[in-house]
């Protein structure tokens, strides 16, 4: 099989767009291929890749698949401008841009041995799904798992028949919750954080794992802490501007780390003093 | 590092240094005078050069005056850095070509820059340099365009036997004494004779030399560019504190001086254009009026604008102020904790350049003294 | 009765009352069960109860004409509903409706209004517990306020 013929970071790999699915009216999950021959890329959870649509812009995403599956590369992105967009409405065979895996992902390996605790709000679920696939997939290597879903409102919900697929996994405890819910909602309505007290947790044992809007994260992890969790057990994964996705345009700057390369993912420990700064 | 003793050019043979490298393929880049500045242009013989010229820099000043002599390198540093060159303000970083519903990168016609000599580098811009290439070359990933221009560059520096008023190198640790880095150091000496004392640090600056052909230079001759050079660093009025200046920066998020320097800055983005170690960039993909063909280019970028931090919903950064205080905490603090150093190498292009006139070595200060009011 | 004491004692909500003061509660307390649709309260009635809720799901929510109620709240197995009885005027500001079946355990609010106006040590300690659910309550629902998920 050939090797990629591009070496250099700055230059996009074509891939193919295989299957654009809707999730919610406003979020896509787009499923690519390899375009140009070479084999997939490997990714770990919590990675993202610079997804390009011809002429019209780039943009970070993080990759929302099944890491164990290496030829496809799967991302859910919500249409929020021209560049997200333009992404969701590619046409199945269409070829897309794709730089990287770029960034550190998610404790996989420190999680071992211990329940994990997925928290996430919105969207912030994509980036999770692929820890999610990976420990019901390695299911002996960790403890319990815990998933702690908050959207806006039911419409809003990503991966509902996963997640409910999840939920009969043993071990596994799925909760679901809507800021604001309908006369035909028969599910929770709250923030996430009101979840917290129905979840089994051990928190001596637990690493926690959040992804959502900054807000959420705040006071998801405090909430999270005050269960008895340490600061380095709880990673957050990070956002902010990105141009290059490699260190080097200096954007995504937020402190003193680089959110592309030292994270996405940082320990709540770390991120802790920086939070909550204002306009940093 | 060659162990040759230092030698003597005259200033004719400088003229014929400069064909020597052309020869070698080199294209010469030096310091002209021009639009009312000492700026990096090609140069092809010393009457290109500056001669006789210096310049007065105080803050948001910039001026060209004549001297008494001919010196040629007898002014500190203009506006521009050699990251002009090493790190292009715009450069294409591709093309590609549509093909079916899928698109084809096309080959790079290469970094548009063959090698390159520079001509009057100052111990500051080599530091500078050194600093770049640590983020640029030696981090995770490396810029291959910076890779390419900077193997093909042959550093000629020239110590500087003044500073300028906005300079602080010496209270950077980045000068004026020439530490390493570059090909050949040249440091002009005027008493006695117009005359170069000249020293080959590397081994290709070496075959340069020997190509040449100097005279021994003899004790005066040492003695002589060694007391220009502390001149120079005796001539430095600014400094920076560099004592705990990371823990200082860290932990003043809140301090009142940041509203202060708020309201004289017009985040204009003076200051990281003419930074020597500046580095952001922003990425523009245009495509053609077909839409066949499209290209993505690279060009400078400033934390000082409102765009830099955005992201859906809005920028991070909104105020001036969050602005300024990004800029001078990663450059005198952050930059440690990625890069092991200061990003500053106190050349003061920041403060003569800056329309508003802020100094920043004046505003380390007043955080450093707690000043409160801040009255520019 | 006995078992009632026995699952009032246990309840997060009771932990370290002198048992004096529960036993006092006790003679307050009823078991309650609703049917999926029931409204265990609506909004305007009067005040004189509150529950802690044994089993099942109850949604509170606030009724907008001509539109369907909105659910602002979901509360679980082991939480207490309900402290408009603690002050004036005494009304629910809210319906709560059981989402499916709900067995709850309900305290006579008058009855316990009486006592705390007798016993302001034991009103302390009702206070202080109401005062810590009304917080919870409150920073939750300031979250829903902000919408984290709106696109700005």
């Amino acid at each position: 099989m050939a090797t990629s013929p591009i070496p250099d970071v700055m230059f996009p790999r074509p891939y193919l767009v295989r299957e654009v699915a809707k999730e919610t009216p406003d979020t896509f999950t787009l499923k690519l291929e390899p375009g140009d021959g070479a084999n997939g890329r490997q990714f770990r959870p919590g990675q993202f890749s610079m997804l390009w649509v011809f002429g019209v812009g780039e943009l970070p995403i993080s990759i929302s698949g099944n890491p164990s599956e290496r030829e496809a590369l799967v991302y859910t992105v919500r249409s929020v401008g021209q560049a997200t967009n333009a992404l969701v409405t590619q046409a199945a065979g269409n070829g897309v841009g794709v730089r990287g895996p770029f960034g550190r992902g998610w404790p996989m390996e420190a999680a071992r041995g211990h329940d994990v605790i997925v928290v996430a709000g919105g969207i912030g679920l994509a980036p999770l799904r692929p820890v999610i696939y990976e420990v019901l997939e390695n299911r002996e290597a960790y403890g319990r798992l815990v998933v702690l879903y908050g959207a806006r409102s039911p419409r809003d919900l990503l991966y509902r028949k996963e997640l409910a697929a999840w939920a009969r996994h043993r071990e596994t405890q799925v909760l679901v919750t809507v800021d604001y819910g309908g006369m035909s909602w028969r599910g929770h309505v709250g923030v996430v954080t009101t979840l917290f007290k129905y979840a089994r947790l051990k928190p001596s044992r637990s690493v926690a794992m959040i992804c959502g809007p900054e807000i959420m994260m705040r006071f998801v992890t405090r909430e999270l802490e005050s269960h008895g969790l340490n600061r380095n057990d709880i990673y957050v994964s990070m956002e902010r501007n990105m141009k290059c996705g490699v260190g080097f345009c200096g954007h995504c700057q937020f402190g003193a780390h680089f959110i592309c390369k030292d994270g996405p993912v940082f320990t709540y420990e770390r991120m802790r003093p920086l939070l909550e700064k204002y306009e940093l | 590092m060659s162990q040759a003793p230092p030698g003597i050019l005259s200033v004719g043979q400088l003229g014929q240094l400069i064909q020597i490298l052309m020869r070698r393929g080199y294209s010469v880049v030096g310091p002209v005078a021009r639009d009312a500045a000492i700026v990096y242009d090609q140069i092809e013989k010393v009457e290109d050069l500056p001669s006789g010229w210096t310049d007065e820099q105080a803050p948001g000043h910039y001026r060209l005056k004549r001297r008494e002599d001919d010196a040629l390198f007898g002014y500190a540093v203009g506006p521009q850095s050699w990251k002009t060159y090493l790190h292009p303000p715009e450069v294409r970083l591709w093309a590609a070509q549509r093909a079916d519903s899928s698109f084809r990168i096309l080959n790079n016609e290469g970094t548009g820059a063959g090698p390159r000599a520079f001509l009057g580098v100052r111990t500051c811009e080599l530091v500078a340099i050194r600093l770049q290439d640590r983020v640029l070359l030696q981090d995770q990933y490396h810029d291959f365009i910076y890779e390419t221009r900077r193997k093909g560059a042959f550093l000629i520096a020239v110590e500087c036997t003044q500073a300028a008023a906005t300079c602080f190198c010496a209270s950077m640790g980045a000068g004026p004494t020439v530490m390493g880095g570059a090909d050949l150091v040249l440091t002009e000496l005027l008493e006695g004779g117009h005359r170069f004392l000249v020293r080959a640090p590397s081994e290709r600056g070496l075959a340069v030399l020997t190509e040449l052909g100097t005279t021994a230079a003899n004790k005066a001759d040492i003695a002589q560019a060694a007391a220009a050079v502390r001149q120079a660093e005796r001539e430095q009025v600014r400094s920076i504190d560099q004592s705990s200046i990371r823990q200082l920066l860290y932990q003043n998020f809140e301090h009142p001086r940041w509203d202060s320097v708020a309201m004289r800055c017009l985040s204009c983005a003076n200051c990281t254009m003419v930074c020597p170690t500046c580095f952001c960039t922003t990425v523009e993909d245009v495509s053609d009026v077909t839409g066949e063909h499209a290209e993505r280019w690279r060009r400078w970028d400033s934390c000082f604008t409102q765009a830099f931090s955005y992201i859906h919903g809005g920028s991070v950064r909104t105020s001036g102020k969050a602005r300024y205080r990004q800029w001078m905490t990663h450059k005198l603090a952050a930059w440690f904790d990625q890069f092991g150093s200061s990003g500053c190498v106190g050349c003061g292009r920041c403060i003569t350049w800056c329309p508003a006139g802020i100094d920043i070595t004046e505003e380390v200060r007043a955080l450093q003294e707690g000043d409160d009011h801040g009255n520019p | 009765m006995e078992t009632l004491e026995r699952i009032i004692a246990a309840h997060p909500f009771f932990t370290d009352l002198d048992p004096a003061f529960t036993s006092l509660m006790v003679g307050c307390a009823s078991n309650v069960k609703f049917k999926r649709g029931d409204y265990i309260f609506r909004e305007g009635d009067p005040a004189n109860t509150f529950y802690l809720i044994r089993e099942g799901k109850v949604s509170v929510e606030i009724q907008a004409p001509q539109h369907e109620p909105m659910i602002v709240a979901s509360l679980q197995e082991g939480e207490i509903l309900g402290w408009s009885w603690l002050l004036p005027p005494y009304q629910w500001k809210h319906h709560a409706r059981a989402v499916g079946d709900v067995r709850a355990i309900a305290l006579d609010g008058k009855c316990l209004r009486t006592k705390c106006e007798e016993n302001h040590d034991l009103g302390y300690e009702v206070l202080k517990r109401f005062a810590r659910i009304i917080e919870q309550r409150l920073e939750a629902t300031r979250l829903q306020l902000i919408d984290v998920y709106a696109v700005r």
